[in-house]
């Protein structure tokens, strides 16, 4: 009789059903949107952070930040201003070690071994400035008119429009052209930003390599240079062989060369230095505590964590991901709160009009608890109606997202103190540079937001019963003689 | 066999109190026919409400075969309801949702046993009351008259010793009262029952053997050895 009873209530009474039910998919489904989208939001941002890191990395170890004006090797660029006549090209390039900080080798066992630390690989970070061009004499003009100070390019210092009368030009045209080179250690390569990166033409460094002449580059890079495998790049005199190129997951690589760690070394004068040293926690959810392990026993380090990165992400995917998680969240357990009370006033309410017909049943000798057993079993039906329907909302919504995908702009590292420093960009001008990528946003939903999507219909079924029940369970059996309904 | 002493109830509203009953002493014997009739607000249903185990009274005894509900427990007076006493209302009181032949089953899911039997039970009880040709109409789809007589199937159908009725024409018109009318005599007739019927057509209580009349809570007893 319960499951005829129920069924009977349900065809029957449709529309009261759908009204509950609806209330609380409309909670259900925002649920699944917002907790589909904001781990849409931190895929985002686990995508922004990899680029920088490499996969598998828990944290980043850097020197920390020394005094300024400590000021060690600015770059000098060394010309000689020739005569006019002279228009000889000219050529230098300089290898700098990005944020010009950096580690003893010694430094990634000696993190190596601290507790809780899986693996350490350390990394050297160089920025490569390659000035060719030539100089030109100023020439004197009495009135303005064009600078004749030869074709101006990129850098090249063009005349400055001033009042008449003065010297002109001192006409300069410089090719600069800075790229960045990263040292890896070849015979560790489950770490690092490479591992961001997949090999999509030749192979990656064997791990015998540790002192070869083999660079890999970055697909966008080459493109540019018209690079290839086996073709060869020169780096301040070396030449290397290209034996990969390499294509950034997230479309933003962390450098445009890597070459064996060594070879690295070698380039920038940095023997036995490391600018970032790459470590894998045992347990991630230990990472805090192996954080500070490390800061207490290897003193001079500056540490970074994936989190400590995050906060440094700015840009409209981190109002987005805040929006997510503030508004969004706050938003959904409003509408879910109110769809679980709604739902149990509604159902009470339909206890309400149901008197003379639960007062007659138990008349009839109907026990209390089979009553409310009865009204606690629609809600539950009406609660699981919901939760088909939100959930199908729920996706339909998420879908629309993913289909859509619309474009957030992440800024990173602003305030990049350590980590950051080693790897942007950045020029000359010290670690504090940021950089700009473009992320698509997509609300993958998990099963487990499924699985919560079902316990909240469930909850809302059991409440919206609870509501009914004690409403039912009131009842007495005098009632079915009462006239009005 | 009923047996009432001293029967009273009060309702307590606020600062005003209804003597619903007001000393009612009131033997029925087995398979009795009592009609009970009175001006409106007199304490008919409440009186009714007593005699099922609707509710309790404020003090006396209403025993039922030597069993005094007024000190029954809730559960226990749930017993004596599903497995002895059968009501028809004024309005029908049928589930809306429910098909004439599930509203009978109703009445014999506290009794417990096997759907296929109480449906088998059901479906005999609608066809002694002349619908045997209606188990899968809904209430709405059926007129007053044929509404109530799925009610009295319902009452009669898990064979109770008392069949309690409160005003069942109330709601209907000449014709179909009559055919309800019938209907319950024909059932009183052929099971044996103690019937209490509630009534304000004065043409059935001229007719009843035993009338009760109450007012203000009163019972008067009139014998119609006529009748
Ligand atoms: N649940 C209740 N709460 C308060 N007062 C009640 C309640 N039930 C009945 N009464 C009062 O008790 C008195 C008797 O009511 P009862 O329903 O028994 O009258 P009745 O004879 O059946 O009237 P009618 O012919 O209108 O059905 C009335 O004054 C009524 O207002
Ligand atoms: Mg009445």
């Amino acid at each position: 009789m319960f499951f005829t009873y129920l069924r009977r209530e349900l065809r029957r009474r449709r529309k009261a059903a759908l009204v509950v039910a609806s209330g609380l998919a409309l909670g259900i489904a925002l649920v699944i949107i917002v907790s589909s989208v904001s781990s849409g939001m931190s895929k985002a941002q686990d995508k922004v952070l990899e680029s920088l890191y490499g996969l598998g990395t828990d944290m980043t170890v850097t020197k920390a930040a020394a005094a300024p004006g400590s000021g060690s090797g600015r770059p000098k660029f060394e010309f000689d201003a020739k005569g006019n006549d002279d228009d000889s090209n000219q050529s230098s390039d300089r290898v700098l070690v990005q944020g010009f900080q950096t580690l003893a080798s010694s430094t990634v066992d000696t993190i190596g071994k601290q507790d809780g630390v899986a693996d350490a690989v350390g990394g050297l970070s160089l920025n490569v400035m390659k000035v060719d061009g030539q100089f030109k004499r100023g020439e004197f003009r009495q009135e303005g008119g064009p600078a004749q100070g030869g074709p101006s390019g990129p850098g090249g210092e063009g005349g400055s429009t001033q009042p008449q009368g003065e010297v002109r030009g001192g006409g300069a045209s410089f090719d600069v052209n800075s790229y960045t080179v990263y040292g890896t250690d070849v015979t560790e390569q489950a770490l690092g930003p490479l591992t961001s990166s997949k090999i999509t033409k030749g192979r990656t460094f064997k791990a015998s390599e540790t002192d070869a002449e083999v660079a890999v580059v970055d697909s966008a890079y080459a493109k540019e240079k018209k690079l290839a495998v086996g073709k060869t790049v020169t780096i301040h005199g070396t030449e290397f062989t290209i034996v990969g190129v390499s294509t950034a997951d997230s479309g933003d690589a962390a450098a445009n060369l890597y070459i064996p760690l060594k070879q690295a070394q070698t380039l920038a004068d940095s023997k036995n230095k490391v600018t970032t040293v790459y470590v894998k926690a045992s347990d991630s959810q230990q990472i805090d505590h192996v954080k500070s392990t490390i800061q207490k026993n290897v003193s001079g380090t500056t540490v970074t964590t994936s989190a400590d990165l995050a906060d440094t992400v700015s840009g409209s995917l981190s109002t987005a991901s805040d929006l997510a998680s503030g508004v969004g969240k706050w938003l959904s357990i409003a509408v879910l709160t109110a769809a679980f009370l709604v739902a149990g006033l509604l159902t009470s309410s339909a206890v309400s009009r149901r008197v003379r017909e639960f007062g007659t049943l138990k008349a009839l000798g109907w026990k209390s608890g089979r009553v409310t057993r009865q009204v606690v079993g629609e809600a539950l039906v009406n609660g699981l109606l919901g939760g088909v329907l939100g959930i199908a909302v729920g996706l339909a919504g998420a879908y629309v997202v993913t289909a859509v995908s619309p474009t957030l702009t992440a800024q990173l590292g602003s305030s990049g103190v350590g980590m950051g420093g080693g790897r942007f960009m950045g020029g000359p001008g010290g670690p504090s540079a940021s950089r700009t990528l473009d992320v698509a946003l997509t609300a993958p939903v998990s099963l487990s937001t499924i699985l919560i999507a079902v316990a909240l219909a469930v909850a809302g079924g059991l409440i919206a019963g609870a509501f009914g029940g004690w409403r039912a369970s009131r009842l007495r059996p005098a009632d079915a003689l009462r006239r009005v309904e | 066999m009923y047996t009432l002493r001293d029967v009273t109830k009060r309702y307590t509203r606020g600062k005003t109190t209804v003597h619903a009953l007001d000393g009612v002493d009131l033997t029925i014997e087995d398979g009795g026919r009592l009609v009970i009739q009175g001006p409106t607000g007199g304490g008919k249903s409440t009186l009714l409400q007593m005699l099922g185990g609707l509710d309790r009274p404020t003090s006396g005894s209403v025993e039922l075969d030597g069993v005094d509900l007024a000190k029954l427990s809730e559960a226990r007076l749930t017993t004596v309801r599903a497995q002895n006493i059968g009501f028809v209302f004024q309005s029908f009181n049928l589930i809306p949702t429910l098909t004439a032949q599930e509203n009978v089953e109703t009445a014999l899911v506290p009794l417990g046993g096997k759907a296929a039997e109480r449906r088998r039970r059901a479906a005999e009880a609608l066809d002694s009351v002349g619908l045997g040709e209606r188990l899968g109409h809904l209430p709405g789809e059926m007129s007053g008259g044929q509404q109530q007589r799925v009610a009295i199937a319902r009452a009669l159908v898990k064979q109770p010793k008392v069949l309690l009725a409160d005003e069942p024409t109330g709601n209907l018109d000449e014709s179909m009262r009559d055919e309800v009318m019938e209907v319950l005599e024909t059932m009183w007739k052929e099971h044996g029952l103690t019937f209490i019927m509630v009534t304000h057509d004065s043409a059935i209580a001229r007719r009843a053997p035993r009338l009760a009349t109450i007012r203000k809570g009163r019972v008067t007893i009139t014998e119609n050895a006529a009748a």
